[in-house]
């Protein structure tokens, strides 16, 4: 086991003088409808310059996307650009509107990959899994360079050395399945780099990785970006990653620019009243909830709901399994928030489900002690305890679109606990339905709508309610706001703790993003390959952790502000 | 997308509508399929009364009327004074024998005009067996004089009422295989789907064998067993069930298919998590889920049905005479001699083709507007 420390690794090379490579004016794209027209990039502007890095950041649906896939006339059909232009300043001096060329004419495509090229948030769909890594990239190469096969190859070798791909010789002979989602992007980045474009466009390149790896992969963009001099345009959700890397930041918000400007003045001194919604609804996820400060101090002794002992997992072949979960003990104390965090692939969720018995579990004891006072281990209980016992442990899933049935509606979600167990129906049902959705946050005349009438915030709200409605002690919600937007995170966690506090529940609460642990656990324990590294209070494990990966976890994380960039700091962690 | 594809129609609909709401909805949108749809609706209405539609009696034998050509409809009545009037009618003809060759040659009399009765009485027709009834959608004014709208056959029987009368059974056998399909494929596709493992590995294997089964000869060979004196009745019966023992293998594929995706379903799970019993999760949960897609696959089925049906008559091999269906209707156009002399008893053939495609057309819209919810 050990720590690399990568400060000393940051390239320094001189910063090329600033000059616009792409300067986009009141670029307007439309979507048609039948009906309508969806105005999805209303007037934007923007100008990208060597050696910098542009960040367009905004919520889902506010068009940054579209932009970017404009520059390029990739947009999906039947959207077209409308208006506007798109200068592309070459290094000759010339320029290029790119807004006239044709989507599939020869000037377009000389552009494509080889001035500015692309990178796509899920590297496994834009990769083709039927050639090999290096015929990829060469195929670039020979299109655009006109290199022959010897020369290509020589290149790809190189180009693969330059993204950190260990032994490019042999990697350049291999699919992309042979790839983990980490080296995928690396070799997305390779193909990008190809032809020494004067632009970079990244579209949430990071988002589809984890932490530690997201870290790595920023980091090689920006060693990238400073040795060829190339300007980036970043497109993401995340603003700890835009504090990161951002030169310039560009707020989107439906398709019109909510404010443009330096890194610093946006986290710092924002204009707008959008921006600084979204930046108070981050900044309020860097520390812990206001509803948590008020309380009074968990009991040292508090009884434990749930006690896991070395609960096993092990999923495949008996003679070589696959350990998701590996020998995990954990306690669940009576009115306190247990978190789980971890990277994808730790077991975090598995074990969640273990816990609901979803997955019967190889070993182990899983002890929970009934409202009533005896004590059930779920790892055997038979058919009837279980059932009991699911009422009183209760899941709210992480997909607010998939975990609710599109054929019914609110109130027959929200009631079905209900009605399959037998405690309420007829108008009584109706009844407690209403009050459940008033409970959460809903408006009860709309229990007739179907799940398509909401919003994914007010589907998870749904998600809650169903939760909640056999009056649980437990609730297990697996990474219940990641499909959110950050400015409704908060939101949904202060309101499953307003009903913490009044239904005094306990909740096993797994999460990648160690943010809303802070902000919504007592105490957390961290999960790394199927096993528990560290458990202790929150406060403790976030600032003062003692296990080597939650150290390297801890500083791979980019925090929200321009002014504590600290992503060259980070450790890696070997085991 | 729901909310793209549906922004025309008032949002306060939009959300509390359900399922099927949505689905047609998104199927309106389709034309060509609602043109398939009200094709096929016309089609199932001569189905139920096809009496009604019929002009003659369509067993109804005339020894003048052999291979007849087909009467031109006259719409406009024009008067000796020049006034017209909108009427239709039909110049009657007559049998006579070519001086030379002495073949049968129809010669319209167009001094004479018959003309032609909406509503009128006609033969007497039974009504699917219930009541029977005389009116017709239109007769000629003479009773002596009928009007052969599509001509007649090699035994002067009219092909218009003979190919409504078709109709029937046609599109029936059609309905009824594959009802007898959808039975067998969403039991068998269902187990196989729902619980996996073994019994999914011998269903699975079994379909694969039956798919393997040339499905002509096999056909030709099962309905050359059945024995020739059975009743009209047994016989149909037979042939639908022949041809749905190949036709549910499909279906069974589709349903594990819908099954084993819907089974990893988050919601699916929730229900389980909420204490829903197994026989609820696959009727309240699941199967609403996939309602749409198993009748999308219907529709798509009966075409083929109805083509097996036709070409097992035509081969001789299906329903037998006197039982009419369009395949048994096409045995007459069999050899070189009727198309030169009677090209019109290709006309069932034509009913054949207008109603395929018009499934066809339907079923693909439906497939389309099967999930409103993934765009």
């Amino acid at each position: 086991m050990t720590v690399v420390d990568l400060s000393s690794r940051r390239a320094d090379a001189a910063a090329a003088p600033p000059r616009a490579v792409l300067e986009v004016r009141d670029l307007v794209t439309h979507f048609p409808t039948r009906t309508g027209v969806v105005k999805a990039v209303d007037g934007v502007s923007f100008t990208v310059e060597r050696g910098k890095t542009l960040c367009v950041v905004g919520e889902s649906g506010s068009g940054k996307s579209v932009t970017a896939r404009s520059i390029l006339q990739i947009v999906d059909q039947p959207g077209r650009i409308v208006s506007g232009s798109m200068l592309l300043h070459r290094p000759d001096g010339s320029a290029v509107d790119l807004a006239t060329l044709h989507p599939r004419g020869r000037e377009i495509r000389a552009v494509r990959g080889a001035e500015i090229a692309m990178i796509f948030q899920e590297p496994m769909s834009s990769l083709s899994p039927v050639h090999t890594v290096g015929d990829q990239i060469m195929e670039v190469l020979l299109l655009h360079l006109r290199l022959s096969k010897k020369e290509a190859r020589a290149r790809t070798v190189e180009l693969l050395r330059q993204v950190e791909i260990p032994h490019p010789d042999k990697a350049v002979d291999r699919y992309t399945f042979e790839f983990s989602g980490g080296m995928r992007q690396r070799v997305m980045i390779a193909m990008a780099l190809a032809c020494n474009p004067a632009m970079l466009i990244a579209d949430e390149p990071t988002t589809a990785l984890d932490v530690t790896t997201q870290a790595e992969i920023l980091d090689l963009i920006k060693r990238l970006q400073q040795q060829h001099g190339m300007a980036v345009m970043f497109i993401t959700h995340d603003m700890g990653v835009v504090a990161e890397i951002a030169d310039e930041v560009l707020v989107m918000y439906h398709g019109k620019v909510m404010e443009a400007g330096p890194v610093d003045q946006i986290f710092h001194a924002p204009q707008n009243d959008y921006t600084k919604m979204l930046i108070g609804s981050v900044l309020k996820l860097e520390q812990k909830a206001e509803i948590r400060l008020k309380r009074a101090p968990l009991a040292e002794d508090a009884p434990s709901v749930i006690e896991i002992d070395n609960l096993k997992m092990h999923f495949g072949s008996p003679a070589a399994p696959i350990r998701a979960v590996d020998d995990v003990s954990l306690q669940v104390k009576a009115g306190e928030t247990l978190g789980i965090v971890g990277e994808s692939g730790s077991g975090k969720t598995t074990m969640g489900r273990c816990l609901l018995r979803i997955y019967q579990p190889t070993g182990g004891a899983m002890r929970y002690r009934k409202a009533d006072g005896t004590v059930v281990d779920l790892v055997t209980a038979d058919k009837e305890t279980l059932k009991l016992c699911r009422r009183e442990i209760r899941m709210i899933f992480q997909d607010p679109v998939g975990s609710l049935n599109p054929r019914m509606t609110v109130a027959q979600i929200i009631g079905e606990p209900l009605l399959v167990n037998g405690i309420a129906k007829g108008s009584e049902l109706d009844d407690r339905v209403s009050v459940l959705m008033d409970q959460v946050g809903l408006n009860p005349d709309w229990r007739e709508r179907y799940p398509h009438a909401f919003s994914g915030g007010q589907r998870q709200r749904i998600g809650i309610a169903r939760a909640i409605s056999l009056n649980p002690r437990v609730i297990v919600a697996d990474e219940a706001t990641s499909a959110l937007d950050v400015s409704l995170r908060s939101q949904m966690l202060d309101l499953m703790m307003r009903l913490q506090d009044e239904l005094k529940l306990s909740y096993v609460f797994i999460s990648h993003d160690i943010g809303v642990i802070r902000y919504m656990c007592d105490r957390v324990s961290v999960m790394y390959q199927g096993r528990v590294v560290e458990t202790g209070s929150t406060d403790q494990v976030c600032d003062a952790p003692q296990h080597a990966y939650t150290q390297a976890l801890l500083s791979a994380i980019p925090r929200p502000d321009p002014r504590l960039r600290s992503m060259h700091k980070r450790h890696r962690y070997i085991a | 997308m729901t909310d793209v594809a549906f922004a025309a129609i008032d949002q306060r609909k939009v959300a509390v509508a359900s399922q099927w709401q949505l689905v047609w909805w998104a199927f309106k949108r389709h034309r060509l399929a609602m043109i398939g749809l009200w094709v096929t609706a016309f089609f199932y209405l001569i189905a139920v009364i096809p009496g009604f539609f019929a002009i003659n009696d369509p067993s109804q034998q005339n020894a003048r009327a052999a291979y007849q050509p087909p009467q031109g409809l006259h719409f406009i009545d024009t008067a000796a004074d020049g006034s017209w009037s909108f009427r239709p009618y039909f110049h009657p003809t007559t049998l006579k024998r070519d001086p030379q060759t002495l073949a049968a040659v129809h010669v319209p009399d167009t001094s004479r005009k018959i003309y032609v009765t909406m509503f009128g009485e006609g033969y007497e027709y039974s009504v699917l067996g219930v009541f029977s009834a005389r009116t017709h959608l239109f007769v000629s004014s003479e009773a002596r004089q009928p009007l052969f709208l599509l001509g007649a056959d090699r035994l002067g029987r009219c092909v218009w009422s003979r190919i409504m009368q078709g109709t029937q059974i046609s599109l029936s056998v059609g309905l009824v295989g594959v009802f007898l399909s959808l039975l067998l494929g969403i039991v068998l596709g269902g187990i196989s789907g729902y619980y996996g493992g073994r019994i999914d590995f011998v269903i699975q294997r079994t379909i694969e064998f039956i798919l393997a089964l040339p499905t002509i000869p096999i056909w030709l060979a099962m309905a050359a067993a059945l024995p020739q004196d059975w009743p009209a009745t047994l016989n149909y019966f037979m042939i639908t069930v022949i041809l749905s023992l190949t036709g549910w293998a499909q279906l069974a594929r589709v349903v594990r298919g819908r099954f084993l995706s819907l089974r990893t379903e988050e919601f699916v799970t929730a229900a389980r998590l909420d204490g829903a019993s197994e026989g609820r999760i696959i009727f309240r949960h699941m199967l609403p889920s996939f309602a749409s897609h198993i009748i999308a696959s219907i529709t798509l089925a009966i075409p083929a049905m109805i083509l097996a049906e036709t070409s097992l008559s035509f081969l001789g091999l299906g329903l037998q005479p006197p039982t009419i269906s369009w395949g048994v209707l096409l045995r007459e156009a069999q050899n070189i001699r009727s198309i030169a002399t009677a090209p019109w008893l290709f006309a069932p053939g034509i009913a054949v083709v207008i109603a395929v495609i018009a499934l066809n057309f339907l079923g693909d819209g439906l497939r389309d507007a099967a999930d409103p919810y993934n765009k």
